[in-house]
């Protein structure tokens, strides 16, 4: 018979199902090295129906918090419901996913266990002495921070499409349903605008052509446009593009989307590190800029020296050609 | 009158960091401070509230820096008081110590109704001193809110989250973080300056707030950052050059191919 483990079970929560798939695969190998459970937590009004999916994704348990105030997932009522089964069942690890309303609920529940919480963690393995290493990118891309959370739980949030989500396999698992009083909200939600999603997100782009400053209109993104549409990609922008001549509204790099295409294209980019943040990991990335100097040729693979409104659609021209013969 | 506490952090210019590249450790002692930027949109949040109705704005840091710099900045955009909390003891401070020393520090200052915090720091982008202050406060808070208004004693804010704008009102005190998007730092005159230079700013240690040296630096901190080092860059960094804009596209082109990138 196998020891019992000395350590306590690994959590995960997200309201981004996606997210939590991601979790439940970091999660269960996680929980393995420490020879102790992997365990979703569910909050919500009816949403015991998902225990069994989340099982199937690798949850030896699921905590489900049933409850008509947890409905739209107001933050104190949640993290109440959180801290309630943190202090009940004591797990050793909680991971969340980074969205922003994630981020808010770990630092919150952090802050109520007086615990350490590393957010946006891009590398999760445990040490030789049992303790969840925590990497992230920190210094605006410059550099990847290695954390030990030294108190229980040991918190860390994971952004989207970091992990592999798991294959699905048809398995039991434990429902424990939880009841407790929970905490009035303290804010009220009066409206809600649905942010119009793209219809692919740009995360999932094998191909990304990226324009910066150096686009002169707005209409110019139709150069762009035709040769990421050349290459079955998507078009992305700049913060500059977006926050200063409010062109867009979406933005890749550090405060925005982070990236990691086949190919990414920079044009007119000049590569300030934020920017450099959000596209670090694509596997070729090429830069065409007219000032030899741009930081962007630092971390490119093909560098060209040039006047964009030329070499774009002479690109698309001789890939078009190219691939066709190819 | 409404009383506003802005909450700054001198953080690193990371666009000035280095690296040694034999050890990819990195090089921060000659790297230039400054205010986060996100702290600034906070900061001058806090400011345009007191161009329309009665405040006083007053900024606060924590840090174990001679921060006076950054918040003379502050006094120059148009804060009226700026409380700088130092000491040695502060060193290596995680959010859970950091997020301490403000809550005493705010407590000191005796009273608020408003605090306002950017979303995240810059160099450290962790996006939990905000919302862990306000739980050691025990006061309701709006994280990531992109615009600002208040009426009477409530406060009403719209937050970006991934996919949706949320409109949301609370009663202060209360607490709110502040993204990019809510409004444009202005850049203080000369004369704004001048003046901000004779400003007293008014310091405190870890004693003069009673705070105990357990709860602060490493020993106050659940954090241990193990190491930090800069990200391996292994890029090819290949020149295409040739006669025309043509020549250098179908080269490219060709480049992309071979590396499996387009097509198919």
């Amino acid at each position: 018979m196998k020891a019992m483990s000395q350590h306590g079970e690994v959590w995960v929560f997200s309201e981004n199902k996606d997210l939590m798939l991601e979790l439940l695969g970091k999660g269960s190998e996680l929980a393995q090295k420490l020879q102790t459970k992997l365990a979703a937590v569910l909050l919500g009004r009816g949403v015991e129906k998902g225990a069994k999916e989340f099982m199937g994704y690798g949850a030896q348990k699921v905590y489900v918090v049933d409850n008509a105030m947890l409905e739209k997932l107001p933050s104190e009522p949640c993290i109440s419901a959180l801290t309630h089964l943190v202090r009940q069942y004591k797990p050793e690890i909680f991971l969340f996913g980074s969205t922003r309303r994630g981020k808010e609920f770990a630092s919150r529940l952090a802050s109520r266990l007086e615990t350490g919480c590393v957010p946006d963690c891009t590398y999760l393995s445990i040490d030789s002495n049992g303790r969840l290493l925590m990497g992230r990118v920190v210094y605006g891309g410059n550099a990847v921070a290695t954390q030990l959370c030294r108190v229980n739980p040991q918190i860390a949030t994971v952004p989207s499409r970091v992990f592999e989500k798991p294959s699905y396999k048809e398995r039991e698992g434990e429902v424990i349903k939880v009841d407790m009083k929970l905490e009035e909200p303290r804010t009220e939600v009066v409206e809600v605008k649905e942010i119009e999603a793209p219809k692919v997100k740009i995360e999932e782009a094998k191909v990304v052509v990226a324009g910066g400053r150096g686009l002169e209109k707005k209409e110019d993104f139709k150069i762009l446009e035709e040769l990421a549409e050349t290459l079955g990609g998507q078009v992305a922008y700049t913060r500059p593009l977006c926050e200063d001549r409010k062109w867009f509204t979406d933005w890749v790099g550090l405060s925005g989307h982070k990236i990691k295409p086949a190919l990414y294209i920079g044009c007119g980019i000049s590569g300030v590190i934020q920017h450099v943040a959000g596209i670090r990991d694509s596997k070729i990335i090429v830069a065409i800029n007219k000032d030899p100097e741009a930081p962007i040729f630092e971390i490119a693979d093909y560098k060209i020296v040039g006047d964009l409104y030329e070499i774009i659609p002479a690109l698309a021209e001789a890939l078009k050609k190219l691939l066709k013969t190819g | 009158m409404l009383r506003i506490i802005v909450c700054v952090k001198q953080a690193l210019d990371v666009t000035q960091i280095r690296a040694d590249p034999a050890t990819r450790r990195l090089i921060t002692t000659d790297a230039p401070r400054k205010i986060s930027d996100f702290d600034k949109n906070a900061l001058e949040e806090a400011i345009r509230l007191k161009e329309k109705m009665e405040a006083e704005v007053t900024v606060l840091t924590a840090t174990t820096e001679d921060a006076k710099m950054i918040l003379r900045e502050a006094l120059a955009m148009g804060a009226d008081k700026a409380h700088l909390v130092r000491d040695s003891s502060f060193e290596n401070s995680d959010t859970l110590a950091t997020s301490h020393i403000l809550a005493e520090a705010v407590k000191k200052l005796g009273g608020f109704d408003l605090i306002l915090c950017g979303e995240a720091s810059v160099d450290s982008y962790s996006a939990q001193v905000g919302p862990r202050l306000a739980e050691r406060l025990n006061i309701p808070q709006i994280t990531y809110a992109r615009k600002l208004g208040l009426d009477g004693d409530i406060v009403i804010a719209e937050r970006t989250l991934e996919d949706r704008y949320e409109t949301v009102k609370t009663k202060m005190p209360a607490l709110v973080t502040v993204t990019a998007e809510m409004n444009e730092p202005r850049i203080p005159s000369l004369m704004a300056i001048m003046k901000a230079s004779k400003k007293e700013i008014i310091t405190w240690s870890a004693g003069d707030l009673n705070i105990s040296k357990e709860k602060v630096g490493e020993t106050g901190s659940a954090i241990q950052v193990t190491e930090v080092l800069a990200p391996k860059a292994e890029r090819k960094r290949v020149l295409i050059k040739g006669e025309s804009a043509a020549e250098v596209a179908e080269e490219l082109a060709k480049a992309l191919i071979k590396e499996g990138v387009v097509g198919r």
